[in-house]
């Protein structure tokens, strides 16, 4: 492998030599950072939440490691505040921004109230189109079936681009069982696939990473140079690993964005040609969609397609957006409807709108918890705003903390390109979790001595009197202590004089 | 029964029983930009693309010969410009894993977002527009349309099995955010705005006669793949 | 004009100067405020935990205290925001939802209701950074949050403006989230003080002196970031600068 080689060393200016200039601007498309971003030390790379079977995943303890590490969590925080406001700046562009929103959103809502007859539609004309269209109630199913389609026509190695579908039905993992060799062919993916290590967010994989990150994954699996971690030479690097892998592989595997009814269309977003390579090289192109992917109309595309990269990445569209409608001459294309869930959760009341999600991305990017934490904390294939309030419908009990690895802010929800009411979702999940009695034992005994205490107000007063007390009182060592959790890492409330209560009676004591 | 039958049964079990009609999606076309040209222009470089500005007199391919001059391997799908690779000769997409320069004229592009659209018509090949190190786009400026609504009321996507919008190269911002040109696809895309030759044309407008006559004049290159 | 005054349980105990600068601005404006001896709590520390069926209780306690008035008024956005959007464990009987309507948050309450043209008896000649916790920001509506396509706008800025001497200075991000939380401060509590910490610094950095807030909660919060790693911020609610303090 070429040593120090960078791609395009006529753009970079002398003082920003990761960025590439043009006329004298600095180009930050297809989610580009605004401004330069660099970590300064070594440091390891933090892993993800530590997973024991159905045991609930404790969030909140990997996230402590991501803290811990200052290099990861800042670059992480950063990064992905940038695309935030990236998005912001490409909101403020767009007159018509909010209507397109509630536009999304009912044509979502709209066609998920139909969505047996959109799905039928949507088969009817892509099979007229020449496309084989199949059906997978769950994950197994779905990678069955892609797994007989592969054996029917001999293929042993597979390419594909990013498919948050096919993560959820873990189909590598299936393949390799099954001894077909799959390459991703999205550089984070890859980098993810080559570190053995789930992809963190559903639109930049290795956002977690730092360069230094992913020159020891390289340089471990594709042989680089190890204390290499210039961005371009790394990029260059996989490109070139990868490509006889492309030309080399008997079938192309991709996902969807959008699948139009009307047409039998179906759309892959992309900013590296990726979709278009695994599609376009080899003979055999199979598609993995969901089923809540469908939409109605072309001319919805244009809402969409609109919204998903300025929310995603601050970047007005993907540099490759692609229709596939039927196969190409002398080429075969499969389609693979995937219901894992969907349908059932169709059904929940409070709780069947999470299926607008167009996978953007922007709730992960706005969300402060998201962004301190790491999507590897959440120890699910969607982490994030939208996982807590879709992965307790995949295991209520194994991810039944999460809804509580939020602070409720709401922000979410005002960046969800389809309104999905994110947060009140995830406020409707902790109730709905407390039902279900998936909490953890404490939590339910405080709160019902809670309950007790603030429904009797002698009580309530006199429980009061001792907490002013107590911390007008107690030395130092004994408030701060491993078993007080607010005064861990601050300091607690200076103790009034008198409450207020004291107070208003020794001042207004007729007044009640 | 099959997983078919079992999907669409529980949909129908679980779908809520509630109102919501389809709205109308409006046009967004108002007010339109004072040059559709130079809209796009500014998007498709903000999207990392080049705009190559056609010479003011003599050879009006002048800037796509000076790109490929010290191209080993060019493979052209247009009638304005001779490459050394054939397409139509072409059995299978990875003989144009050499490709160095692929030439290539967009059927339209959106102003809006500075890309344009490229369909298995175009590219005959497909996958020449992702395996070249380069593209260049040759662009009739009267193929311009102001935005996504409005490309998506263009007949390609009801015709072809196959359109793509390009926007700039291949491009990926994966490790820290660094932008990299070349992610898998192609590492440059230049654009020439050339307007068609007559009898190329594959310009829309509302059907008329003197519009078939020049269709059916032109002669269509063979659809062939591997 | 009767109002019954609602203090939150941790104003009552860490912070009863907010509730005395409450008491007293509204008497400013001439209403009669009455304080039901009995209040507790609005349960909201149950039910964002997600028992909400352990709050009806509670629940049925603050309505029993604040029927009968024209408005309850109280100095903290979450808390009247869970009272008028999630206090639903007991029967929505029109005693509960007259209650529920009319309970306002003193910022609101101030800006549409009682619309001052001055606070002639307030000045503070300070450098402060506003925040809008969330609560306020984007369920009550204090202000246009930066998500979204809006024409601007912000209820505290319009009552501080005519304070005497105040002058704002805005950090990084205005409305990022400084990790309070209410239960979240204590069972995440490290992803809470770091998103604390970023906050502190950002306003320090802006040049703040003060931290202003509606909700004394998200105050305690960051002032208990700001101490450990020796920020040297001051923290005031709203109402205390309105009512007259200065300092």
């Amino acid at each position: 492998m070429s040593n120090g080689k960078v791609l395009h060393p006529e753009l970079l200016a002398p003082d920003d030599r990761d960025s590439i200039y043009r006329r004298g601007r600095r180009l930050d498309h297809a989610g580009g950072a605004s401004q330069p971003l660099r970590a300064s030390t070594l440091e390891k790379q933090p892993r993800g939440a530590k997973v024991h079977g159905n045991r609930p995943i404790d969030q909140a303890e990997a996230a402590a490691r991501f803290i811990a590490a200052p290099e990861h969590e800042k670059m992480h925080d950063e990064r992905l505040w940038d695309l935030r406001q990236k998005r912001d700046r490409q909101m403020h562009g767009i007159p018509e921004w909010e209507e397109l929103r509630a536009l999304a959103s009912a044509i979502k809502e709209h066609t998920l109230t139909h969505l047996d007859d959109y799905l039928e539609e949507f088969e009817t004309n892509a099979r007229a189109n020449g496309t084989h269209v199949h059906w997978a109630r769950d994950a197994a199913d779905h990678n069955r079936i892609v797994h007989d389609i592969l054996r029917d026509h001999g293929a042993r190695t597979l390419i594909k681009s990013k498919s948050m579908l096919t993560e959820e039905c873990g189909f590598r993992a299936y393949m390799a069982a099954a001894g077909i060799e799959v390459i991703e062919t999205d550089l984070g993916e890859r980098i993810q696939q080559l570190d053995n290590e789930d992809p963190s967010h559903v639109v930049v994989p290795a956002v977690h990473k730092l360069r230094t990150d992913v020159a020891e994954v390289f340089a471990r699996t594709i042989g680089t140079d190890p204390d290499n971690s210039d961005v371009h030479y790394l990029a260059e690097s996989e490109r070139e690993s990868n490509r006889p892998l492309i030309l080399a592989a008997d079938a192309g595997m991709t996902g969807a964005n959008f699948a139009v009814a009307e047409t039998g269309t179906f759309v892959v977003c992309t900013n590296e040609g990726n979709a278009d390579l695994s599609a376009n090289v080899p003979k055999l192109h199979i598609a993995s969609i969901g089923i809540e992917k469908v939409i109605p109309h072309l001319e919805h595309l244009a809402v969409f397609v609109r919204l998903l990269s300025r929310s995603a990445l601050g970047s007005p569209i993907t540099q490759y957006t692609s229709h596939f409608r039927g196969p190409r001459e002398g080429g075969e294309m499969h389609i693979v409807l995937v219901d894992n869930g969907r349908s059932e959760r169709l059904g929940l009341e409070e709780f069947w709108t999470s299926l607008k999600c167009i996978r953007c991305g922007a709730c992960m990017n706005t969300c402060p918890v998201y962004r301190r934490s790491g999507g590897l904390s959440y120890g699910a294939t969607y982490s994030g705003p939208i996982g807590l309030i879709i992965d307790p419908t995949f295991n209520a009990r194994k991810y039944s903390n999460l809804p509580f690895s939020s602070t409720l802010n709401g922000s979410c929800s005002n960046v969800c390109p389809v309104k999905i009411n994110i947060h009140e979702q995830i406020y409707a999940w902790r109730r709905e979790l407390v039902k279900q009695h998936e909490t953890p034992f404490v939590k339910k005994a405080a709160m019902k001595a809670a309950g007790e205490l603030l429904s009797h107000p002698a009580a309530y007063r006199a429980a009061i009197a001792t907490a002013d007390f107590a911390l007008a009182h107690l030395p130092r060592f004994v408030i701060y202590n491993g078993l007080n959790a607010w005064g861990k890492h601050r300091e607690v409330p200076h103790p009034p004089k008198q409450t207020f209560h004291s107070w208003h009676q020794s001042n207004r004591g007729e007044k009640t | 029964m099959s997983s078919r039958d079992d999907i669409l049964a529980s949909i129908r079990a679980n779908r809520p029983q509630l109102e919501r009609s389809l709205p109308a999606v409006p046009l967004f076309d108002d007010p339109p930009p004072p040059s559709l040209l130079a809209a796009f222009k500014e998007n498709l470089e903000l999207m990392g693309g080049i705009f190559l500005d056609p010479p003011e007199s003599g050879d009006v391919l002048a800037p796509v010969r000076a790109k490929i001059a010290d191209a080993k391997v060019v493979c052209s799908t247009v009638p304005e410009i001779a490459g050394n690779r054939d397409i139509r000769a072409i059995a299978a997409p990875r003989e144009l894993a050499d490709v160095d320069f692929a030439i290539a004229r967009a059927s339209f592009a959106v102003a809006e977002t500075g890309s344009v659209l490229f369909d298995d018509k175009d590219l005959q090949v497909n996958a020449v527009a992702y395996l070249a190190q380069h593209l260049i786009v040759l662009l009739d400026p009267a193929d311009i349309v102001i935005n996504l609504h409005h490309a998506y009321r263009r007949p390609e996507f009801r015709d072809r099995h196959y359109a793509c919008f390009h926007s700039g190269p291949s491009a990926t911002a994966d490790i820290e955010g660094v932008l990299i040109h070349g992610a898998q696809g192609v590492r440059s895309l230049s654009l020439l705005p050339l307007a068609r030759t007559s009898g190329a044309s594959t310009a829309w407008a509302p059907a008329g006669p003197e519009q078939a006559e020049r269709s059916e004049a032109c002669p269509r290159p063979s659809h062939r793949d591997g | 004009m009767r109002i019954g005054l609602f203090v939150p349980c941790y104003i009552d105990a860490f912070f009863p100067e907010v509730g005395i600068a409450t008491l007293e601005l509204l008497e400013r404006f001439g209403y009669d405020v009455v304080y039901p001896r009995a209040q507790t709590c609005c349960g909201q520390p149950m039910a964002n935990s997600g028992f909400n069926a352990d709050c009806a209780d509670t629940e049925a306690l603050f309505v029993r205290n604040f029927s009968g008035f024209d408005y309850i008024v109280a100095p903290s956005g979450s808390c009247v925001q869970h009272v008028r959007d999630n206090f639903d464990a007991i029967e929505q009987t029109d005693d509960v939802k007259r209650v529920r309507a009319r309970t306002f948050e003193i910022v609101e309450f101030l800006h549409d209701i009682v619309k001052p043209d001055a606070f002639p008896w307030a000045r503070f000649p300070h450098r402060i950074g506003l925040h809008n916790s969330c609560g306020t920001l984007r369920r009550l509506k204090h202000a246009a949050p930066s998500e979204l396509r809006e024409a601007p706008f912000s209820k505290p800025m319009d009552l501080l403006s005519k304070v005497a001497g105040i002058e704002f200075v805005v950090p990084a991000r205005p409305d990022e989230c400084c990790g309070f939380g209410g239960t979240f401060s204590v069972f995440e509590e490290v992803v809470s003080t770091k998103m604390g910490y970023d906050k502190v610094s950002d306003h320090a950095r802006a040049g703040a002196e003060y931290i202003v807030s509606a909700d004394t909660s998200c105050l305690m919060h960051q002032q208990g970031c700001a101490e450990r790693i020796g920020v040297p911020l001051k923290f005031i609610h709203i109402a205390q600068i309105l009512n007259g303090a200065s300092a």
